[in-house]
């Protein structure tokens, strides 16, 4: 019999039932809970006089309506307001854990639960949020879910799941200096297309993914999604269980050593069998940039905007001139050429301490160009902002011109004020450049944290490798 | 959810490749607490010439008189055909919520992006996937036939068109048994209760971490 993949193990060990008709009731460790995604469900519960199966498996927090500005006087929006007092009333009448918006533990839900120590290896991991892929940085089986989901999940701790394809991405070799987490991930959607992860479960491997940090792995497997796949991994290995520990929901003593035990199992078996398997040179991956409207449509930063004119198939051909007349662009116009009018800097995918040491190193000493309208750090929680005011980043950033903001979603999805205006170009570190994300005719550009604080400097996007 | 088991209906045709959830509700609408009432919502950026919020008065506003679901020929539709990766991006259940309130209960692709997939089946939304091929041939069948329509039928597993013609498509055989006897996922589960219970206590002696 062959090994087991990481993905075998982790669905395996929580299998409830196999129900015989091609799914199973998959048993869920960690269920995290927020605002936009949960309202719907709570109320389904109540309707149906339920109550939270395991009250303790949940986590909430309100991250995509909050303002990054002064927070003192509420949110201003009333319908954004309503939602999370919506949260607020919920949680405190099912009596689930919320890191309410004053909070300094608040933040984006995929920060905070790495950061409490509430993702751990082995768990599964779902929300109602795409972007739950994220955890699976730590050997952990996560994924998004629908409203639907929530209320399952929050009612029997299960869900029904059909069992995934499974894939296994490596990125051999090292990549050069300059090139990051968000490069890798970038590039394997380059290479794979957005939907070539559909119906898999992927697992990142190769000795680019494991030289990465924990929160570089964060950074690729949250993207996983943008690449189809409901589910991205990354084996454990000592960094996992170095960065877990001492974390306020991490176990301790005699149970931290049964749970290093059991953890360090969590890898792919030498003679494991994947469905299918891309093989990424990490060497020749250089930093990228979309140029497009899906998260597919990138090239390397020292390229230029594609032409549909050489594309042979009339759908993505089309597909491309669509995009190519919302972003504005020309095609061949070199991406160095292309000037900028915002740039932000945050989200689940690009937030972490890390991210804004990342930011802060290029700023250092620069001035955001003239060109910008505004240059924004949204730190990814109130613990990340306050360790970067504590190292001195805030003020880095600021003298450079950049605005430093408090925690939440911000301008990744622009359910807050914080939005582009129509026709508005931005350098964004976020995950996703679909028309209208951003804010209503915005056009958003995905690159690295250094990359957009390059295109700050600059005013234009720029190899940050060469300034 | 409504179980769904035969339907005879308009086609509309939604031609372009990786329609995300973002572009089928926008994230403004996202901010109510309840389940329906988005359908007025369904495309917004495309749909009107102007931008959009909760609350106002849709019947007021200005339409995109190019938008496929603003022509006449099209009033009615409760089938959408739509080209590969269909509703990929983000999580949001409002984005079947939309579809189906605005009428559609059939959607027809080469490929559809996972989370929606299982989300539209959740609210009685039949999803099928066909070969691009033929989807592409149901396209130019669209263009060239006013009030083209299409039948339909789970339990068969067919699509007949007009001039007789059958198409056949395949479907989980647990999706299938939910979406024709319109299910709840949630009643099913909870009659393993002793199962769940049983899993609880095993784990919970192997793994008590988990369980605080």
């Amino acid at each position: 019999m062959p090994g087991k993949t990481l993905y075998d193990k982790l669905w395996d060990a929580h299998v409830v039932r196999d129900n015989g008709d091609g799914t199973a009731l998959l048993y869920i460790d960690r269920h995290l809970v927020h605002e936009v995604t949960s309202p719907q469900a709570f109320e389904g519960l109540r309707m149906a006089g339920r109550k939270p199966w395991r009250v303790n498996a949940n986590l909430a927090v309100p991250d995509h309506n909050v303002p990054t500005t002064d927070r003192s006087k509420g949110i201003e929006d009333a319908v954004s307001r309503i939602q999370v007092e919506t949260l607020d009333s919920n949680c405190s009448e099912f009596g689930i854990t919320e890191f309410k918006m004053d909070d300094i533990r608040q933040g984006i839900v995929h920060v905070i639960g790495p950061e409490q120590g509430a993702t751990l290896p082995g768990m599964t991991v779902v929300c109602g949020d795409s972007h739950t892929s994220t955890h699976g940085a730590f050997g952990a089986l996560a994924h998004g879910i629908g409203t639907s989901e929530v209320e399952h999940v929050l009612a029997t701790q299960c869900l029904v799941q059909k069992k995934s394809n499974t894939m296994l991405v490596s990125v051999d070799g090292k990549v050069g200096p300059g090139v990051t987490a968000k490069d890798i991930v970038l590039a394997i959607i380059g290479e794979i297309g957005t939907a070539g992860g559909t119906g898999y479960a992927i697992e990142f491997g190769g000795e680019a993914i494991r030289d990465l940090s924990i929160e570089g792995r964060m950074t690729v497997c949250n993207m996983a999604i943008e690449a189809g796949a409901r589910a991205g991994m990354v084996a454990v290995d000592d960094k996992t269980i170095e960065y877990v520990k001492g974390r306020p929901y991490a176990p301790t003593a005699e149970q931290w050593d049964a749970a290093v035990k059991e953890w360090n199992e969590l890898h792919s078996d030498a003679d494991a069998k994947f469905d299918t398997v891309v093989h990424l040179d990490a060497a020749s991956i250089q930093p990228q940039v979309t140029w497009g409207t899906s998260p597919e449509m990138v090239v390397p930063v020292g390229a230029k905007v594609p032409d549909p004119a050489g594309e042979s198939d009339a759908v993505k051909s089309d597909g491309m001139q669509k995009a190519l007349a919302y972003m504005g662009l020309t095609a061949n116009t070199p991406i160095s050429e292309i000037k900028v009018d915002k740039v932000f800097i945050g989200s689940c995918t690009n937030s972490r301490i890390e991210d804004i040491r990342e930011a802060a190193a290029v700023a250092k000493g620069r001035k955001v160009a003239d060109n910008i309208k505004l240059a924004m750090v949204v730190p990814g929680s109130g613990l990340v902002k306050q360790q970067a005011e504590a190292e001195g980043l805030d003020k880095i950033l600021l003298e450079a011109g950049f605005e430093w903001r408090e925690p939440g979603c911000s301008m990744c999805l622009a359910m807050n004020a914080d939005r582009l205006e129509p026709g508005e170009r931005c350098a964004s570190t976020s995950n996703r450049n679909f028309e209208g994300r951003q804010g209503q005719g915005g056009r958003t550009h995905l690159v690295s944290p250094a990359m957009a604080a390059a295109a700050a400097v600059a005013g234009h996007f720029v190899d940050v490798r060469t300034i | 959810m409504d179980k769904f088991t035969q339907l005879k209906a308009i086609v509309a045709p939604m031609d372009r490749p990786n329609v995300d959830t973002d572009a089928i509700i926008p994230k403004q609408f996202l901010k109510s607490i309840k389940r329906s009432g988005f359908g007025p919502n369904l495309f917004d950026e495309w749909r009107y010439l102007d931008h959009g919020e909760p609350g106002m008065d849709n019947s007021q506003r200005p339409i995109n008189q190019d938008f496929v679901l603003n022509l006449p020929r099209y009033k009615g539709a409760e089938i959408l055909i739509a080209r590969e990766n269909f509703g990929c991006g983000s999580s949001r259940e409002h984005a079947p919520w939309a579809l189906l309130d605005y009428g559609f209960r059939v959607i027809i692709a080469p490929s559809f992006a996972d989370i929606f997939y299982n989300n539209s089946f959740k609210n009685g939304i039949l999803l099928i996937k066909l070969d691009a091929e033929v989807v592409d041939q149901l396209f130019k069948d669209v263009a060239v036939e006013d009030g083209y329509e299409l039948d339909v039928n789970l339990a068969e597993q067919t699509i007949t068109k007009a001039d007789g013609a059958v198409i056949k498509f395949d479907i989980d055989e647990f999706r299938k048994h939910r979406l024709l006897n319109g299910l709840d996922d949630i009643g099913l589960t909870l009659q393993h209760v002793d199962d769940i219970k049983a899993y609880e206590q095993k784990r919970s002696a192997q793994a008590p971490w988990l369980f605080v």
